[in-house]
């Protein structure tokens, strides 16, 4: 092989690549918080909700898990601007990227609640807990501390999808991947180096996972124990 | 303009029967290359356990669009120019096998330990002890996992469109440059891309209550 390696561009490239990391942080992060409560809301209505709101969150979720993500994306981006709603291509990955999250939140959600035996509701009640309260005390924070695990890698499985959002050219990480190699003919130098910059950013967000889950949930704090 | 017709959505349904066979390549080589991996995370060795470990943590966190690139032109530059369905077919498989390893390693040790002691005082050497009873116990709890993560498989190969590889999507792409109606082309895509992936679907959870049926 006769291939030399050349990081040369990397002088005066590298603020592109922050810059396109930068946002790809921001899409991920607005479309975790989003997609988190839109997948928290249909787990409520899928689990206590009536039979119509049950069948129809079954639906979303069944829709969103078995097509692929690029689809989601091109349907939010040129199909809803075809039909008058014209978005930018940054809003479009995040609401395709929330709509995903949600659907994908509401099954691990879901098992989460569903884990939450009765005796605990109708503890609440005789406490005199207010629906809010039981609901925010009593289900979803120890619904949450259970599925933990599972939500924090969809999380970090949600950031390395947030890449294909440069099909619609969200100018993020790998957007600006491929900006910089059409310019430079150096493929090979640059997907290398945004690969990397993906595995530091995804042992950042499992940090940081872990962090939120530390001060969210007393009992990991104090016992150093899951549930 | 062109009118959207019957024979474009001939077209897509004849695309994506290279939708299902870049899965099914996809599936074969990530389980070819997944067991092995599988084998060396249970393994003795602790070389073996963190070499593959390693891979599994590389794999695992980057975009399979970025393994993608890399194989197509970032060897292409390098020297050796694959054809798309080959690069696609490699990174499906490279993508596929950190997966289904860490997934059939939970279902290795989710085989009672007592199984091991057991067939060992039997007299079992390793290779009969993974051969006659761990890995057909195992088998048996990873079959609805795995049938669930080729939904991921077929999703994924979605991505091999952007490499320029005609399979459902990008037919979707092209259809969609002719006629220029991107909301019904691209949720007449969904739909089929639905119609392959939600029976795997239903069939994984199906399976998921036999196996517990079983030990219940």
């Amino acid at each position: 092989m006769s291939y030399k390696f050349d990081f040369a561009f990397l002088a005066d490239r590298w603020p592109d690549f922050v810059a396109g990391a930068w946002l790809t942080v921001q899409l991920t992060v607005a479309s975790i918080a989003l997609g988190f409560v839109v997948g928290t809301v249909c787990a409520l209505a899928r689990v206590y909700g009536g039979p119509v709101l049950r069948r129809l969150v079954g639906i979303y979720v069944e829709t969103i898990r078995n097509t692929p993500l690029l689809i989601q994306i091109f349907l939010v981006y040129f199909g809803l601007s075809s039909l008058g709603l014209k978005l930018s291509a940054e809003v479009s990955a995040i609401v395709a990227l929330t709509v995903n999250m949600g659907a994908y939140t509401t099954e691990i959600m879901r098992a989460g609640i569903q884990s939450i035996q009765r005796t605990q509701l109708e503890a609440a009640d005789c406490l005199g807990l207010t629906k809010m309260q039981t609901i925010l005390h009593v289900v979803l924070l120890p619904a949450m501390e259970r599925v933990y695990p599972a939500l924090s890698s969809q999380f970090v499985l949600l950031m390395l999808a947030s890449s294909i959002t440069s099909q619609i050219s969200a100018e993020e990480l790998t957007a600006t991947a491929n900006l910089v190699q059409s310019d430079t003919y150096r493929s090979f130098e640059v997907y290398m180096i945004v690969a990397v910059v993906y595995l530091a950013l995804s042992a950042l967000y499992r940090f940081a996972l872990w962090a939120i889950g530390l001060v969210l949930f007393e009992r990991r704090r104090r016992l150093g124990t899951p549930l | 303009m062109i009118q959207l017709s019957a024979n474009h959505i001939l077209y897509l349904v004849e695309a994506a029967r290279w939708t299902v066979l870049l899965s099914l390549i996809a599936f074969a080589g990530g389980a070819l290359v997944g067991l092995p991996l599988a084998l060396m995370r249970v393994a003795r060795s602790r070389l073996l356990r963190g070499l593959a470990g390693i891979y599994i943590q590389i794999i695992q966190g980057t975009p399979l669009l970025i393994v993608l690139f890399l194989s197509y032109f970032g060897l292409g530059i390098v020297g050796f120019k694959l054809d798309p369905l080959v690069a696609a077919g490699l990174s499906l498989t490279i993508y596929a096998a950190a997966f289904l390893a860490e997934i059939w390693r939970g279902c290795i040790e989710a085989v009672p330990k007592t199984q091991w002691e057991a067939s060992d005082c039997l007299g079992l050497n390793p290779f009969q002890q993974y051969a006659y009873v761990i890995l057909p116990q195992a088998v048996r709890i990873a079959t609805p996992p795995t049938v669930g993560f080729m939904v991921q498989i077929v999703k994924n190969t979605s991505l091999a469109s952007v490499i320029g590889f005609v399979e459902l999507a990008r037919a979707g792409q092209i259809v969609n440059n002719s006629t220029f109606e991107p909301f019904a082309i691209f949720a007449i895509v969904g739909a089929i891309y639905f119609a392959i992936c939600y029976p795997l679907s239903l069939a994984s959870r199906h399976l998921e209550r036999k196996v517990h049926a079983g030990r219940g």
